[in-house]
């Protein structure tokens, strides 16, 4: 069997012997893993085996958190993010995150989509940022549920439709990653469906990453999987490989149900 | 029978003891098939023939119900991996066993076309040549019950033993067709018989090359084949 080249051409992030401390323990153990623009990747794994702190340090997020410790080094275009002249604001534009549980601010759909691109400098006048705001949510498939209502608030629509307002929110400053943590867990099948589909189509424009704990979501909309257990990364490998025959008897274990 | 025991939602686990358990008893019943028409046809056994021929609807119900309960297993468990891949061979397997049912019916239903009072040299032959084939469909069975996949892989390399005694029997039964010409009738059902049985050969490789793809996931590498009668004939011809 000839070992198949995974190597990403161009990567826009790659991350090399990152680990993740926090205080004492070790939550992340020497990862090291591409990701690309036409790709999406995907990170499986149970409860605890770190995919969502890994998430985390690709923008920095775990900054937030007093106890955490990053080593190990993370790129995004051959920059290295934790380098002390990163401006960390300007990376959580260009690597943005869209969250479990949707979290719109108490504005209104317009404004909700307008905040980052006003307070990042992108719109000098009314009129771009009407563009960026009509472009944005047309790109997360949420436009024409919207266009009639711009000012309604955002916490007044849908579970589905809330978190296609924080995908266009992620979208509107105009990213080069977009992270999502467990996007569809709160959604029903139908909202799931859609948001699939929005990832589908926005592959190729923006490197996607999605944590997830439903295995058949990560074959449906990935193009790689990563799978993580006790803060190791076991296996990495296109997604039909990883799901049709997988070489490690851990990650077989746990796509199968044996696990626990 | 290898069971499984290992899924946290233990239903699953008996959804694929239940198959692998239906899949056995359909090889079983095919197995017997075979031995019985063959013994059939050695003794001018009618009835044991009729019994062949009747007892082969249970394998065709055995199929329809593993269909079922496969098709009925993916849609609910979504299974992965070897799991899937199980699924996978278990559909196509049924469908191969239930092939070989029917040419084992096919035989059996000969034994009655034949005359009993004629005695031809060629069926000492024919039965060595089906103890072959179900020493063979008996591994290839026993090879997908116990996820064996090196007896899969001896499977596939001992059926060219049953194409070389299909070589052999063909050859002579022309022969002795073209001398005993009253004998031809005969001759005929038993050149079918012949081919009947290299054809269940085969199948057991069929058997063998889908439990290798669920044990290892990959695709048993192209076996050599023999030249096949016809083949060597034509060789023959062109050689005068």
């Amino acid at each position: 069997m000839t070992q198949e080249d995974l190597s990403i051409a161009d990567p826009k992030m790659t991350a090399q012997n990152v680990n993740v401390f926090y205080g004492e323990k070790q939550a992340i153990n020497d990862v090291t893993i591409d990701v690309g623009t036409d790709l999406v990747t995907a990170f499986i794994g149970p409860s605890g085996c770190g995919k969502s702190t890994f998430l985390r340090s690709l923008n920095r997020m775990n900054d937030t958190i007093a106890s955490a410790r990053v080593t190990g080094k993370i790129t995004l275009e051959g920059e290295d993010i934790y380098d002390p002249s990163m401006d960390v604001v300007q990376l959580r534009a260009r690597v943005g995150m869209v969250f479990q549980k949707p979290n719109p601010f108490p504005k209104s759909i317009y404004d909700n989509v307008g905040y980052g691109p006003r307070i990042h400098g992108l719109a000098p006048t009314k009129a771009d940022l009407d563009v960026i705001v009509e472009r944005a949510l047309v790109r997360a498939g949420l436009w024409d549920e919207v266009k009639d209502r711009l000012n309604e608030s955002g916490t007044a629509l849908s579970g589905g439709q809330q978190q296609r307002l924080c995908i266009a929110r992620a979208i509107a400053v105009d990213p080069e990653v977009i992270l999502m943590d467990e996007p569809c867990s709160a959604l029903d099948p139908i909202a799931t469906a859609k948001i699939e589909e929005l990832i589908h189509e926005l592959r190729g424009k923006y490197a996607i990453v999605i944590v997830t704990h439903n295995m058949q979501q990560a074959a449906r909309v990935s193009q790689r999987t990563a799978f993580f257990h006790l803060g190791t990364l076991v296996e990495y490998g296109k997604t039909t490989d990883i799901f049709t025959n997988p070489k490690q008897e851990r990650t077989k274990d746990y796509i199968t149900g044996r696990y626990g | 029978m290898a069971v499984v025991n290992e899924h946290t939602v233990k239903a699953f686990d008996e959804d694929l003891n239940r198959l692998r358990g239906l899949i056995s008893e359909m090889g079983g019943r095919a197995e017997q098939a075979l031995l019985q028409a063959m013994t059939a046809l050695s003794k001018g056994d009618l009835e044991l023939a009729d019994q062949v021929v009747r007892d082969d609807k249970k394998i065709d119900t055995l199929e329809a119900e593993v269909e079922q309960l496969a098709v009925q297993t993916i849609a609910l468990r979504a299974p992965m991996a070897d799991d899937l891949r199980e699924m996978i061979a278990a559909l196509k397997i049924v469908s191969v066993v239930e092939r070989i049912g029917d040419y084992a019916k096919n035989i059996a239903k000969r034994v009655a076309l034949m005359d009993q009072t004629r005695s031809i040299e060629a069926i000492p032959v024919l039965m060595s040549m089906s103890a072959a084939v179900a020493e063979l469909v008996h591994d290839a069975l026993n090879s997908f019950a116990a996820r064996d996949a090196e007896l899969a892989v001896r499977v596939t390399v001992r059926d060219k033993n049953v194409d070389d005694f299909y070589n052999s029997i063909f050859r002579t039964l022309v022969t002795f067709m073209m001398e005993n010409p009253k004998h031809i009738t005969e001759s005929a059902h038993l050149l079918f018989v012949a081919k009947n049985l290299e054809r269940m050969g085969d199948h057991a490789t069929n058997i063998a090359e889908m439990v290798y793809y669920v044990v290892t996931g990959e695709h048993m590498e192209e076996r050599e084949r023999g030249e096949t009668p016809e083949e060597s004939a034509a060789a023959e011809q062109e050689k005068d």
